[in-house]
Order: structure tokens, then sequence, then C-alpha cells
């Protein structure tokens, strides 16, 4: 398979650090680089040409190649450019009318509506105390009301009871009386799949709208979602005013591609990201943080976030000094197989880290799951204190009695010291980029430039403690549930 | 062309009549040109690309198209005709349809795939096509996680008119597929299908689940699972492939469906796939309702890529 968008981003603008002036002809090379992976993030061709354009008449300007450091004035151009595409802000759900605020969901069939009108209604009555009311118009699918119903009940949500052979425009005016006679904060609507070629379901779309007048439409589209992104989104934007969108099955290992297709083509934010098909798995959608995953920072935040719930305090700060330094011995690997465990073992950490994705792989083709974890710990327990420190001394003869010692071949000896120089590449690289420090000022609001402006960034002894990034992170992330990466 | 056949056609070609298409209007542009020169070449690459054929795909068609056809002068259509062609080639070999060749009975189909594929749907498709070549068809409500999905599949199985093996939603679906097995195999049943919960096939702990039913569903029979169905949606991009690879390695994929080619997506990836894997593709939807599903074409994919 092919690397992701961020590692593949990542090894372009590796090079491109590398040099010390940047050429025209640099400049393009990287862009089609770009190009090519934004294309295998499946970003929508017409979308991918117009990014790549506005790019690349940014970069190469005179400005750029007279810079000391023009390697990283394109990682900034791009960075930027994928954030302002994204959407700079963070989009909340504007409810300001006279209640009941309706909601309306619409989509593709599958997409996720019925589950997200669930999540939604959650998040409204717990977060914010509204009095929330769902409704499904979809009377084509087996069971679909059904499936509301049974959503209902689990989240303790109101649903509009059914009534059989009711069609979705009934539904909705009876649904807004009952909202109103009821006293409901919010209605949420829940809508049949359909095709956005699908002449008359499209008009019953319109027909339903123009009934509820919601103040939030949004456009339900899978995170998967390739090439055809742009027929769906133009196709719906040109039929009901849209006033948002929410990204579903961002729990997958899609490489966010749709994301950039549909802020782009329907000119409206994404308002959430769906992270599960659990009732808890909706989340705000943070494009700084998408923007970094995709430019290969990978998702620091999160991984901080996580990491803080699991570590003790001072474990985590000893981690971070590491990190901050580019260190990372054996006993640091050691201490990261215990930790991924905790955290939810492999598959949960995926992507989440620079880097992450190739140790993965190395772990995949070793056909390793969380019990090799185990094992792999039993091999940094057989080795010497002074393997730990430097694992580059493991000769033959010490592999052989390590893989002894922890009752494995040697081949799985070389593979955890392949995988361990993997990650401490990726820790040099997180190093470079000013490491953590310089990622919490970036994230904090202080944009790249921080990071630019010292060679090396913010320096090893400046690395602020963990507890210190959790505060300065603390204005975008406040909002968001400590509960929030647990199933 | 069979009425069946321009059926099918004419649905799969609906959602593209309806919008651009991206290849018809690139080589609207070509006709003029008196051949595959490095700009049309650049622009098939390009309209294979927003046909999810994927960049890597798009360019190997297109270092194909380069070293074949070089000298002849081509019109629009014969354009797309090679196009067409070199698609076509790689996707016959895989073009074959589900049989009901296990035995002792029941054949049994295992259906797997992301959330919301449409696999469900498809299982439905699939019991009535059975059903019209008389074979005994049972269904397993394998999906206990999603809520009312053993509703949805009670629906479908009596609209259909067959039996449903079911336990209540949260309970164990090892337990329903083997009890399934079970009766399926005494009553003689021809084909049991098994409907299985959505999963994204970079979690494990479901993947594991789905090992697990595997298991469950070999254990009364040998054999059975005979078919694992993976059920593609035809607007996922370039994961699919990522799908694909998993749940072959994972839960031993041996064919696939595409669903919901009555949109726009033209279902590209599948030709990336068909190189890669190899794995028999086995139908394809193209609607919400019983009939609407087709057998596999690699012809007729392949022209609607071409445009
Ligand atoms: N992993 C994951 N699954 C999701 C997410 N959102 C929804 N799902 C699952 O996707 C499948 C389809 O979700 P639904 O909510 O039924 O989709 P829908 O758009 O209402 O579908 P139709 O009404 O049939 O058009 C279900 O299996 C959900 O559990 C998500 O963010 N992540
Ligand atoms: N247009 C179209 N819609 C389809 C097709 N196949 C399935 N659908 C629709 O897609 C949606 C999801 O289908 P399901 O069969 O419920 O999908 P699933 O894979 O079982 O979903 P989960 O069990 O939630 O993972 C439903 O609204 C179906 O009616 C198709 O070929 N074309
Ligand atoms: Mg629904
Ligand atoms: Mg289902």
């Amino acid at each position: 398979m092919f690397d992701s968008l961020s590692d593949r981003l990542g090894k372009v603008f590796d090079r491109l650090r590398g040099r010390g002036a940047l050429s025209e002809a640099d400049v393009r090379e990287a862009m089609r680089e770009v190009r090519t992976a934004l294309l295998e993030a499946d970003v929508a061709l017409p979308v991918v040409r117009s990014f790549i354009d506005s790019v690349t008449a940014k970069a190469v300007g005179a400005q750029v190649l007279r810079s000391v450091t023009p390697g990283q004035q394109v990682v900034k151009i791009v960075h930027d450019a994928l954030v302002e595409m994204l959407g700079a802000e963070t989009a909340e759900l504007n409810l300001a009318t006279t209640p009941p605020a309706v909601i309306m969901l619409v989509g593709l069939q599958g997409s996720g509506k019925t589950t997200t009108t669930a999540k939604i209604a959650r998040r409204l009555t717990a977060r914010e105390h509204k009095r929330v009311l769902m409704a499904s118009l979809d009377v084509n699918r087996p069971a679909a009301q059904e499936q509301l119903a049974v959503l209902g009940e689990q989240t303790g949500v109101a649903t509009l009871p059914i009534i059989t052979g009711q069609q979705p425009v009934d539904i909705a005016r009876r649904a807004l009386q009952a909202a109103k006679l009821q006293g409901f904060d919010v209605l949420m609507l829940d809508t049949a799949g359909r095709l956005h070629v699908d002449d008359a379901l499209m008009s019953e779309m319109q027909a339903v709208h123009r009934e509820a007048a919601p103040v939030e439409t949004l456009l339900v589209v899978d995170s998967l979602t390739g090439q055809d992104a742009v027929n769906v989104a133009s196709a719906f934007t040109r039929q009901v005013p849209l006033t948002g969108v929410i990204l579903t099955r961002m729990d997958g290992d899609a490489r966010g591609g749709a994301a950039l297709s549909m802020r782009y083509v329907t000119g409206q934010p994404i308002k959430f990201a769906g992270t599960g098909e659990k009732l808890d798995g909706l989340e705000e959608f943070h494009p700084q943080r998408v923007a970094g995953r995709i430019l290969g920072m990978g998702d620091i935040v999160s991984l901080v976030e996580r990491a803080a719930e699991t570590i003790d305090a001072e474990d985590a700060e000893k981690m971070a000094a590491k990190m901050a330094k580019g260190e990372f011995d054996m006993n640091d690997l050691k201490a990261q197989l215990q930790q991924m465990r905790k955290m939810g073992g492999l598959g949960a950490l995926a992507g989440m880290i620079p880097g992450m994705k190739k140790a993965q792989a190395a772990m995949a083709q070793s056909g390793m799951d969380d019990k090799v974890l185990i094992h792999m710990e039993a091999i940094i327990g057989s080795m010497t204190p002074k393997e730990r420190a430097k694992p580059e001394i493991m000769a033959a003869k010490r592999k052989i009695r390590v893989a002894k010692g922890a009752g494995v071949t040697v081949s799985e000896v070389n593979k955890l010291l392949k995988m361990h120089m993997e990650m401490a590449g990726a820790m040099k690289k997180l190093k470079k980029m000013g490491g953590l420090g310089g990622l919490a000022k970036m994230f904090g609001g202080g944009g790249l430039e921080s990071m630019m402006g010292g060679a090396g960034g913010t320096p090893g002894g400046a690395m602020p403690s963990m507890a210190d990034l959790q505060k300065q992170l603390g204005g975008q992330l406040g909002n968001i549930p400590p509960n929030l990466f647990k199933k | 062309m069979s009425e069946e056949a321009q059926g099918w056609g004419a649905k799969l070609f609906s959602g593209l009549r309806k919008t651009s298409s991206r290849l018809s209007e690139n080589l609207s542009a070509l006709v003029t040109k008196s051949n595959l020169d490095a700009a049309t070449l650049d622009e098939i690459e390009d309209a294979l690309i927003a046909s999810d054929l994927g960049p890597a795909m798009a360019h190997r068609v297109r270092e194909r198209l380069a070293t074949t056809r070089q000298e002849r002068g081509l019109d629009e259509a014969g354009i797309r005709a090679i196009v067409a062609e070199e698609i076509e080639q790689v996707l016959a070999p895989v073009a074959r349809p589900l049989e009901v060749t296990g035995f002792p009975r029941p054949h049994v189909i295992l259906v797997i795939g992301v959330n919301g594929s449409g696999k469900t749907t498809t299982i439905a498709k699939l019991a009535r096509r059975f059903q019209e070549e008389d074979y005994g068809v049972m269904l397993a409500a394998g999906d206990t996680f999603r809520a009312a999905a053993i509703g949805q599949l009670k629906v479908w199985a009596e609209r259909i008119g067959v039996p449903i093996i079911s336990g209540p939603e949260g309970g164990d679906p090892a337990g329903i597929v083997f009890d399934a097995v079970k009766k399926a195999t005494e009553i003689g049943t021809d084909v049991l299908i098994v409907d299985t919960a959505g999963r994204l096939h970079n979690k494990r702990e479901l993947m594991d689940e789905l090992a697990k039913i595997r298991r469950v569903l070999g254990r009364l029979n040998p054999a059975a699972p005979h078919d694992v169905v993976l059920v593609l949606d035809a607007t996922t991009g370039q994961n699919a492939l990522a799908q694909i690879s998993t749940f072959q390695d994972l839960a031993g994929v041996t064919g696939l469906v595409m669903t919901k080619l009555d949109g726009t997506a033209r279902g590209g990836v599948l030709v990336a796939a068909a190189e890669q894997f190899r794995l028999p593709i086995h139908a394809i939807g193209v609607g919400e309702t019983l009939d609407d599903l087709r057998p596999f074409d690699a012809g007729e994919l392949a022209r609607a890529i071409a445009g």
C-alpha cells in the first residue's frame, strides 16, 4: 500500500529542508509529488489542480527563492493553504432561532445520517442541556425508522412516534408541530439516503426543506469517499442550501481527501467528524489538526491528550523531554510498548505520530498484533542496560543471546531493532520541527512561524512540561470531552 | 443486447448521463488530434484518475496506451474504445458469478465489509436471485450491533419469503451463525447467507470477531464459509484497496461485490483491485430494490469508465 499523505509530503519536504536554496524546478518537483499524494489521498482532481496551482504560484515567488530557508517556507505555504482550504476555524452548530431549531441531515445512502443524527442529539442533550426531538423521514429503507427509534432509546432522546405509511413531508410537518407543542429546543430530521442524480428523491428533499425551514442543513459524507465527492457535493449544494458538512468514519484509515474536496466544493464548514459507530463517536472537526496530520506532523495533539489520560505525569515529563531532544532508546521503546497497550493497542495509535506508519508497516509485516507487544517487551527485558541505552551495539552474538533469553527467534529481535530505528528516526524528525514545544505553539495559535524562527526550533531545555503543554493547548481544546478516545 | 442487459446498462449510465462526465468532456476535446501524443495521454490519465482508478493504475494504463497505439489517428469514439479495451483486459479475468456448489449443503456465504457499504441489501438481492434459481435459501442475522439491523434483514426475509435465524440485539453473532448452520444443515437448505455488522478494517478487535465468526461457521461444516464476499461501495476511493487487502488477510475474502453503481461513481478502483488482488468480482448493485443486482460484466464497466 502507498504511504500516507503525511509520510509522502514528509519525504518531499525532508528533501527540500536539506537544501540551502530552492529553485523553481525544486518547487515544481515537490508539487508533482504533492499532487500525486493528494490524488492517492482521494482529493478530487479539480480540487487538486486548483490547490496545486495556487500553492505553486505562491511558492515560486522570488521572495521564497531568495530566502534563507526556502524549504521551510514551502512547507508553510502548503500548510497554510491546506488550513485555509479546510476552513481556518472550528465551526459550531448555529441554533440561534425561535425554537424549535430544526437540523436536517441529508446525504447518499449509507453515509451515516441516522447514526449522526443520534450522535448530535446526544451531544446537544448532554452538553448543552437542550431538549431534543428526533424524527426519521426515511420511508424507503427497511427498518430505517425503527433504527432511529432504537437509537433514541439508547440515548434517552425523544423520537417522533412512527406512523406507518406517512410520507416524508407529512412526517416533517407532524414533527414540527410536536416539537412546538411540546416545547422542544431542537428538532433533528433524519432523511433517507438518496443519490444526487435521483430527481424524485432530490425534489422530495427540497420539499421537506421548504416545510421544515431548518437552520442547519448538514451534508453527511463518508470520509472514505473518492473522486465522486465533487459530483455529490456540487449536486447537493445546488439543490438545497447547505450550512455544513459532517465527515463520518474518520476512525478509518482514510487519508482525508474527502475533507478537502467537500470543503472546497460546498464552501461550507465541516462541522463534525464521526469517529465510530458508537454514539459518543462524534468530535469537532479541527482544520489545524487535520492539516498538520496531512503535512506529516502526525496528530500530535490527539496523541498528547490521550497520553495524558493514561500516563502519569512524571513519566510524561520524562517522555516529553526525551522526545524534545530527539532521543529515543530501548528503554523508551519499552515504555512506549507498555503505553501502547494501555492506550488501546496498536490500531488506536495508527497515524497519530509521524513515522508511526512505517513502524506499523514493519509490525504488520511481522504479523504483529497486540500480543506481540508483550513479546517485544520480553526482548527488551533480556537486553543489558548498556544495550538498551545504545541499541546500535547489538551485534550477532548479542542478538542470539537476547533471542534465547526472551524465547524468540533472532529475526524477531531484528524486527524489533528495525522498529526502534524507525521510531527513533521519527523522533529526530520531530525534533527538527521544533519538538513538542514548537508544535504546541503552532497549535496554540502561533502558527508555523514559531518553529521557523530559530534554526532548530525550541531547544530541548525549553520544553514545557506535559501539564504546561496541555494548558497551552487548552484554549483550542477546552471543549473536548475527556473520554474522547474511549470506546 | 438482451432486455436485461439494456436495463442494467440504462441504470448504470443513468447517473453518468445526468452529471458531466469528465472523460467524455476531455475526449471531445481530443477529436481533432491526430495521435496519442503526451497531452492526449495526460488527459486520458486524468480522466481515469477522476474515475477512481488511482494515480498509479491510471499511469499504468496510460503507459500501455502509449506503447501500443502511437501511429494511427483516432477519433473520439476510437480513443474511447481503446481505453475501454485496455480496462476490459484487466477486468475480464476476474468476472465470475457466485455459484452454489458447496456439498454437503448448505453452501455458506459470509458477507462482510465496512459500515454502510450495502451488505444487508446485497444479501437480500442475492437471496432473491438464488431463490429464482430454485435454491432453498436461509439468512442469518449476524449483525447484532447496529440498531435495527436485525429488523432490516427480517423485513427483507419476509418480502422474499425465506427463513431467517436471528437472536437478540447485542447478542453474540457467533452463536447465531452456529445455530443457522445447524438449522440449515438439518432442513437441507441449499444456501445460507450470513449478514455481519459493518466494520472498518483497521479495527483489530472487530476483525478478530470476524475471524471468530468464520471459525464457528466451519465447526459443523469444515468447508464453510464457501464464499466470503466483501461488499464495496462504489463511491469509496483508494481506501477500497486497503479494505480488500486487510479483509483478505484477516477474513479470507474470496470475492467482491460493488454496490451503488447507479450513481455517478465509476468504481474505477476495481481496475486497480483486479490487477493487484485478482479476486473474483461477482456482481454489482445498481439500486435499492431486490432486482437491482447485476452480474459483473467487465466490458460494461470498462465502457462506463471510458465514457
Ligand atoms: N466506524 C464508523 N461507523 C459509522 C460512523 N457513522 C456511522 N457509522 C456506521 O455506518 C453505517 C451506516 O450508518 P447509518 O447511520 O445507518 O447511515 P445512513 O446514512 O442513515 O444510511 P441510510 O439511511 O441507509 O442511507 C452503520 O453501520 C453505522 O454504525 C462513523 O463515524 N464511524
Ligand atoms: N443507490 C444504491 N443504494 C444502495 C445499493 N445497495 C445498498 N444501497 C443502500 O445503501 C444503504 C446502506 O445499505 P445496507 O445494506 O444497509 O448497508 P450495510 O453494509 O448492511 O450497512 P451496515 O450494516 O450499517 O454496515 C441503504 O440505504 C441501501 O438501500 C445500491 O446498489 N445502490
Ligand atoms: Mg438512515
Ligand atoms: Mg447491514
